[in-house]
């Protein structure tokens, strides 16, 4: 089914997103995506996917996890997963970068293309996946290294030749933590508060020039202060890069996101651009997670 | 509120039995640590008198004033230098095998039930192995290599375990972090699992070796003399500390007695020191991580 993701004019198919609203019901928001991805799309071009996921399904050992997850992630835009927990959304975050495979005694199906290239194919090499697709994780988990180390050390591994200073500044400027931080570069990185060490993170993932950034609750484990700033930061970045963001928070989702996903039990159940998620729900389950019924 | 019954909180009863705890742990602690001072005193009381440096820089003698445990120490530090050299990066790298590589399942459940049985087989076991397949079979003969290769097997089980217990007490962020960004698994092993894990293996590394320095049954198995020269080369004959103590306690005669405290307070202090440098050596790696070395 992933065949037709190569064809160029593949217009009427961009939108798979919404695999359950079938009937007429989908029509509308499928128009709205459209219209703003002509917008986008100034050279007259159509928008392709970053990501695209192909009835994805996956297993911890018998437990099925994610029940045919099919969904289309624009370039450029914060993509939100939400539901409640254990609701499969880390696990698709996770499934996005290969960083799944990590854990033993779990199995998937299906396909996940990054920009036409199906990322768990046999060539594909799961080490290069992840550094075209970065990860921030739910509590800042920064390497016991200072904080210049932190960032250098991506770039490092990864053979960078450039000017690795310029690029520790370049990172950290990007995360919006250059100010705080730059009178210090050569500290321990434990040193920062929770917030700062969440930005860290972000520098340190970006620092490898990524082309999707996957963030895990990025903010669930700092202070309303702290969030808003790491959410500011996720707004700046999605200029550069393409994000996919999975929260607990709806405001969080209303608040930062272009487009917003709502899973369910291992499925998919509905996606929109986020402003028509929150206000007009297809999907009953959909409205009565987002108006707080239930979850 | 709602419920039907009533608090009897009895505060004193609750804070005396806490009180007589606490004593009955502090009294413990007292109390092992009284018997090693007691031990400690009398072993020094015994040595002084023999305790010089012609004592350190001597053969083994018949006549006890002219006896000295030169040969043994020199032996006990060949055989803790070969045995270290052998046993942890074996032991090290079985660990990050076991830990990072190797699949889940009833094989490794078999290897690893295993290993924490080796851990516990009577070190004369191992003195009856080492005599059978590194002096005999091998025909390294009693020589230093022969005697240091069992005491590896000795401490192999103690150094895996202790190592994987450092490698799971790593939190798992920092390997997804790494893993994240597009990191190898040996790239990961090297940067950021190994230093973090160095000052818990620095830890089994100084139990085990402690444990080795002290060994006396695998190595008379092995063929280990009371009576030689310092060792020159891996595969010269040699003694220990600890059979020298051994080998003058069994005479009859009062001076052998004080030679062997002597004996006993030199290994205690070779004992000490490596400890402390090895703990040392630990906080040096400590340091680093949190520094962010």
């Amino acid at each position: 089914m992933t065949d037709n993701s190569q064809t160029p004019d593949s217009r009427v198919d961009t939108d798979q997103s919404v695999p359950d609203a079938t009937n007429g019901t989908a029509d509308q928001p499928r128009r709205a995506a459209k219209v703003s991805n002509d917008a986008d799309a100034t050279t007259g071009e159509e928008v392709r996917p970053k990501l695209r996921i192909g009835d994805l399904n996956f297993w911890y050992g018998d437990t099925h996890a994610l029940k045919g997850i099919t969904m289309d992630i624009a370039p450029n835009e914060v993509t939100a997963l939400i539901g409640p927990s254990g609701c499969g959304k880390s696990t698709l975050l996770r499934c996005m970068n290969r960083m799944n495979e990590l854990i033993q005694g779990t199995t998937m199906d299906g396909q996940v293309m990054l920009d036409g290239q199906d990322i768990y194919e046999k060539e594909a090499d799961p080490v290069m996946v992840r550094r075209r697709v970065g990860m921030v994780f739910q509590k800042p988990n920064p390497f016991p290294k200072t904080i210049y180390k932190n960032v250098a050390w991506g770039a490092k591994i990864n053979g960078y030749t450039g000017d690795v200073e310029a690029l520790v500044e370049r990172s950290l400027r990007q995360a919006a933590l250059w100010d705080e931080v730059k009178d210090r570069l050569h500290t321990p990185a434990y040193d920062l508060s929770g917030g700062q060490q969440q930005r860290l993170c972000i520098a340190r993932t970006l620092a490898v020039e990524p082309d999707v950034v996957l963030m895990d609750e990025p903010a669930s484990a700092l202070d309303p202060i702290a969030t808003s700033k790491v959410e500011e930061t996720i707004t700046e970045l999605k200029k550069d890069y393409t994000i996919v963001i999975v929260t607990h928070n709806m405001q969080q989702a209303s608040r930062i996101s272009d487009r917003t996903a709502f899973l369910y039990m291992g499925r998919l159940i509905e996606m929109n651009r986020t402003d028509q998620l929150f206000t007009r729900p297809q999907k009953d389950r959909t409205e009565a997670y987002v108006t707080g019924r239930f979850g | 509120m709602g419920s039907s019954g009533t608090f009897e909180l009895r505060r004193g009863r609750r804070k005396k039995l806490g009180a007589v705890m606490a004593g009955l742990f502090f009294v413990a602690t007292v109390f092992g640590l009284l018997v090693l001072v007691a031990l400690l005193v009398d072993v020094a009381i015994q040595a002084a008198p023999w305790l010089d440096v012609s004592f350190l820089s001597q053969m083994p003698s018949r006549m006890p004033e002219r006896a000295g445990i030169w040969p043994a120490i020199v032996g006990s530090l060949w055989l803790m230098g070969l045995t270290g050299l052998m046993a942890v990066p074996l032991g090290v790298a079985s660990a990050l095998y076991l830990e990072e590589y190797a699949p889940e399942g009833w094989l490794l459940q078999i290897i690893q039930i295993n290993i924490a049985n080796l851990a516990g087989v009577p070190s004369v076991i191992y003195g009856i192995l080492g005599l059978a397949i590194f002096v005999r079979f091998v025909a390294l003969g009693s020589s230093v290599i022969a005697g240091a290769m069992t005491l590896s097997l000795l401490i192999l089980p103690i150094i895996i375990i202790s190592t994987q217990e450092a490698l799971r007490g790593i939190p798992s962020g920092i390997r997804g972090a790494a893993f994240a960004l597009g990191a190898t698994r040996s790239q990961v092993i090297w940067s950021h699992v190994l230093p973090a894990a160095a000052p818990g293996i620095m830890t089994g590394v100084i139990l085990s070796l402690s444990r080795a320095i002290g060994e006396t049954a695998p190595l008379i198995m092995v063929g280990a003399a009371g009576m030689v020269v310092a060792p020159n080369s891996v595969l010269d004959p040699f003694t220990v500390l600890p059979i020298q103590i051994f080998n003058w306690t069994a005479r009859p005669q009062d001076e052998f007695q004080g030679l062997a405290a002597a004996a006993i307070v030199v290994l205690m202090i070779l004992l000490f020191t490596m400890n402390l440098s090895a703990i040392l050596l630990r906080n040096y790696f400590e340091g680093r991580r949190a520094g962010g070395g």
